[in-house]
C-alpha cells in the first residue's frame, strides 16, 4: 500500500482555494438566478395576488381592493361548489386510473419488447399529437363519438347502438385521455427502460411468474416515474376546461367550468379566485403527497 | 480582387451606421404618414360585427380599420368596459337591456337624434326603445333585433309541437335538449312557459320559486350546456334535437346550410334580443363612429346585418327591409320579413307575442346566476 505524498498546505494556497470556492458558489448562484426570478415573477407573485384577490369585492362590475370573507363564505356554502369539487376530483382520479392502466402495456412493450430504434420512433410518434392544438384534437372527437359518428356507424353494422357518447362523462374521460395518455406512456416508458434488467432476469431465473415479476419487481423499481406520471395525469385532468365543456357538455360542470361561469356572469373574479385557490390547494396536496410517496424509502 | 465601385469600396463605420440608423428612425413617421395609415376604431361587440362581411366596405370607403374585441353576454361586456380606461372602445355594440347600465355608469356618449332615420323605423317602439333615451337625450341607437323561442330539429319535433315550450319535456327528446349557456334567455323562456307573459322578468317570490321548479323539472331532459360553437355543432350533428335559449340567430345559419332545423315563437310568447350601437365615452373618433352607425342604419347596412355570416338579424328600417327583399328575397321570406307574412317579426311584436329581453326586476342577476349554477349541477 502506498501513501501518496500530500503537498504541505500554506496560508496562501488556503486563501486561493477559498477564493475559488467562493467564485464557484457565486457561479452556481448566478446559474440558479433565472429560474428563481422566473418563478418569483410568474408563479409566486401571481399566486399571492390570486389569494389576495379572493378577498376583494366587485362593485358595478369592477373589482375593488378589500379584505372581506364574503366570497369565501358564499362559495363554501354553496352545494354546487362542493358538487363540482367532488365531480372534478372523481373524474380526474378515474382518468388517472384508466390512463395509467391503458398506458402500461404500451409502455412495457416499448421498454422491454422492441428495439432501441423502434422505441425512439414510437416516442417521436407519441410526441406528434402535441404539435396540434388540443382544442382541435377535442373537436375531432365529435366526428368519432357523435351519434351518427364513426364508432356508432361501425357498431351499427353488427346491430349495436347507437350509443350516446358525446356530452357524457365518458366523453370527458376520452378528452382527458387525449390530453394525458401520450405523456403518461412516455413517462412510463422512460421509467421502465431505466430498470436494471438483471433484476428482472434474476426474478425469472428464480422461478417468479411473469405477473408476479411485474408486481413485485418491475413496478416497485419504476415506482418513482409511475407516481410522477400519475400525478401529472391527475393535475392535467383536474385543471382541464376543454374536455368537460366540449365533450362532457358541461353536464354537470367541473371546477374549471365553474370558474368560467363565475367570471362570465357578473365578473365575479374574486369568487373565481376562491375556486382557483381551492383547486391549487388540492393540487398541492396531491403533488406533494405523490412526490413524498415516490421518494419514500421502504423501511428496512 | 480590387473593387472600384464606391458602394463596395465604402466601409460602414460605426459613426455612419449610427447616422443611417437615426435617419431611418426619424423618417419613419413621415413614411407612414405618406401612406396615410387607416384610422383604427376599437370596437366592443358580439362576435361577427367586426368581420369583413360587415365592415370591409365601410373600411375601404373611409380609410378606417376596425379592431374588434368580442364578448358573449351583457355582463361580460360591462365587465370589459369597467376594467378598461375611458376611451378604450370607440364603438360599443350593446344588448338593448344593458344600455341603461352603460349610461348609468357613464360609459357612453350622448348621440344626436337628428343624425338617424327615426322616421324610417318599422315600429314605433324601436324609436323609443327602453333605456336608450334619458331625459329626452339619445344614448344608443338600435340597429337590429331577433327573436328567441323554440329551436328544434324538424325530424324530431313537429311544427305543431314546437309551438309550445312543452316540447322540451317530450319523452322522445330526453337527453337531447340543449341549453345555450346563459341564464337570461333560458330562464326567461321558463318564465313564459309558467304563464308570466309580459311580466316574465318581474317575478315575485312565489313566481320566481315556480320558475325555478319548472326549470329543474327540465333538467333530466338536458343533454348539455353550450357556447355558440357547441350549440351550433350539437344542432348540426343531431346530438341535440331541441335547444332552449336561442332562436333563428343560430338555426338560421344552419338552415341556410340545409340542416333540418328551425326556430319558432311558441304560443306562450318569445323573447326579443336587441342590439344597439353606442359611442364609447371619451372616444376621439366619435365622428367616424357616428358615420358608421348611420351606415349600419342605411339600406345597405341593414342588408349586411340581415345577412351577417355569424348570425342573422332582422332589419329595423322600412328601407332596409325593402332593400333586403330586393336583393335577397329568399332570406327575407325565410325570416318572415315580407309584409303580410304570418311570422313577420314586427307583426309578432305588435301582437304582443314578443317580450323584450330584460334583466330580472325583483331579483338580482346574481340570484339568477346562482340558480343557474345550481341547475347545471342538479
Amino acid at each position: 500500500m502506498s501513501v501518496s505524498k500530500q503537498p504541505a498546505k500554506t496560508p496562501s494556497s488556503d486563501s486561493k482555494s477559498a477564493r475559488q470556492r467562493q467564485k464557484s458558489d457565486l457561479f452556481q448562484q448566478v446559474l440558479r438566478l433565472p429560474i428563481v426570478i422566473w418563478q418569483s415573477l410568474f408563479f409566486i407573485a401571481p399566486l399571492f395576488f390570486l389569494v389576495a384577490m379572493s378577498f376583494f369585492i366587485v362593485r358595478n362590475y369592477r373589482m375593488t381592493e378589500a379584505f372581506e370573507m364574503k366570497n369565501w363564505l358564499k362559495m363554501m356554502s354553496r352545494d354546487y361548489f362542493w358538487d363540482s369539487y367532488g365531480l372534478t376530483i372523481g373524474l380526474a382520479t378515474l382518468a388517472t386510473l384508466v390512463v395509467m392502466t391503458v398506458a402500461f402495456p404500451a409502455a412495457y412493450t416499448l421498454a422491454f419488447r422492441v428495439s432501441e430504434n423502434t422505441r425512439r420512433w414510437a416516442i417521436f410518434l407519441l410526441i406528434i399529437p402535441f404539435f396540434t392544438s388540443y382544442l382541435v384534437r377535442i373537436f375531432s372527437w365529435y366526428v368519432i363519438l357523435a351519434e351518427s359518428g364513426v364508432i356508432n356507424a361501425m357498431l351499427g353494422y353488427i346491430g349495436l347502438g347507437p350509443y350516446i357518447m358525446l356530452n357524457t362523462k365518458f366523453g370527458t374521460i376520452v378528452g382527458y385521455m387525449t390530453l394525458t395518455l401520450p405523456l403518461v406512456i412516455i413517462l412510463q416508458t422512460f421509467s421502465l427502460a431505466n430498470i436494471d434488467r438483471r433484476l428482472v432476469e434474476a426474478a425469472y431465473n428464480l422461478g417468479c411468474r411473469p405477473w408476479r415479476t411485474i408486481i413485485r419487481v418491475v413496478l416497485p423499481l419504476a415506482k418513482t416515474g409511475f407516481i410522477i406520471a400519475a400525478v401529472f395525469c391527475f393535475i392535467l385532468s383536474f385543471g382541464d376546461f376543454v374536455s368537460p365543456y366540449y365533450l362532457g357538455g358541461s353536464k354537470p360542470p367541473t371546477l374549471p367550468i365553474l370558474i368560467v361561469d363565475t367570471v362570465k356572469s357578473g365578473q365575479q373574479w374574486p369568487r373565481a379566485a376562491v375556486v382557483a385557490v381551492m383547486m391549487m390547494v388540492t393540487l398541492f396536496i396531491v403533488a406533494f403527497g405523490g412526490i413524498a410517496a415516490a421518494y419514500r424509502r421502504r423501511n428496512a | 480582387m480590387k473593387h472600384n465601385s464606391p458602394i463596395l469600396k465604402s466601409k460602414l463605420s460605426r459613426r455612419r451606421l449610427l447616422a443611417y440608423g437615426a435617419a431611418t428612425a426619424l423618417s419613419t413617421p413621415f413614411i407612414s404618414r405618406a401612406w396615410a395609415a387607416p384610422v383604427e376604431i376599437n370596437m366592443l361587440a358580439w362576435y361577427g360585427h367586426g368581420e369583413p362581411d360587415i365592415v370591409a366596405e365601410f373600411e375601404a370607403a373611409n380609410n378606417v380599420k376596425f379592431k374588434p374585441k368580442y364578448y358573449a353576454g351583457g355582463d361580460n361586456m360591462l365587465g370589459l368596459i369597467a376594467q378598461s380606461p375611458p376611451g378604450t372602445y370607440d364603438v360599443i355594440l350593446s344588448d338593448g337591456e344593458f344600455v341603461q347600465q352603460l349610461n348609468a355608469a357613464g360609459y357612453i356618449e350622448e348621440l344626436n337624434a337628428a343624425d338617424y332615420p327615426f322616421d324610417d323605423m318599422l315600429y314605433k317602439d324601436f324609436q323609443q326603445f327602453p333605456g336608450h333615451w334619458k331625459d329626452g337625450k339619445l344614448f344608443s341607437m338600435m340597429v337590429r333585433f331577433g327573436h328567441l323561442g323554440v329551436s328544434y330539429n324538424k325530424n324530431a319535433i313537429s311544427a305543431e309541437e314546437a309551438m309550445s315550450y312543452s316540447c322540451f319535456w317530450k319523452p322522445e327528446v330526453k337527453g337531447k335538449v340543449g341549453h345555450f349557456d346563459w341564464h337570461l334567455p333560458s330562464l326567461g323562456m321558463m318564465s313564459l312557459y309558467d304563464g308570466n307573459g309580459a311580466g316574465l322578468w318581474d317575478l315575485n317570490d312565489s313566481q320566481w320559486d315556480k320558475v325555478q321548479k319548472t326549470t329543474l323539472s327540465l333538467r333530466p331532459q338536458v343533454g348539455g350546456f353550450f357556447d355558440y360553437g357547441g350549440t351550433f355543432n350539437s344542432l348540426k350533428n343531431g346530438e341535440m334535437q331541441a335547444m332552449c335559449g336561442i332562436g333563428d340567430w343560430i338555426t338560421g345559419v344552419l338552415e341556410k346550410d340545409g340542416a333540418p332545423v328551425g326556430s319558432v315563437v311558441p304560443k306562450e310568447g318569445g323573447i326579443q334580443w336587441t342590439e344597439s350601437y353606442c359611442i364609447g365615452k371619451g372616444s376621439e373618433k366619435a365622428d367616424i363612429v357616428n358615420k358608421f352607425i348611420q351606415y349600419m342604419l342605411s339600406p345597405e347596412g341593414q342588408v349586411k346585418s340581415a345577412q351577417m355570416a355569424a348570425y342573422p338579424g332582422f332589419a329595423i328600417t322600412k328601407s332596409g327591409r325593402a332593400k333586403l327583399i330586393e336583393v335577397d328575397r329568399k332570406e327575407a321570406e325565410r325570416t318572415g320579413q315580407v309584409d303580410g307574412m304570418a311570422n313577420d317579426p314586427v307583426t309578432l311584436v305588435k301582437e304582443g307575442r314578443i317580450h323584450y329581453r330584460n334583466i330580472p326586476v325583483q331579483q338580482t342577476l346574481e340570484d339568477w346566476n346562482d340558480f343557474w349554477s345550481e341547475y347545471k349541477n342538479a
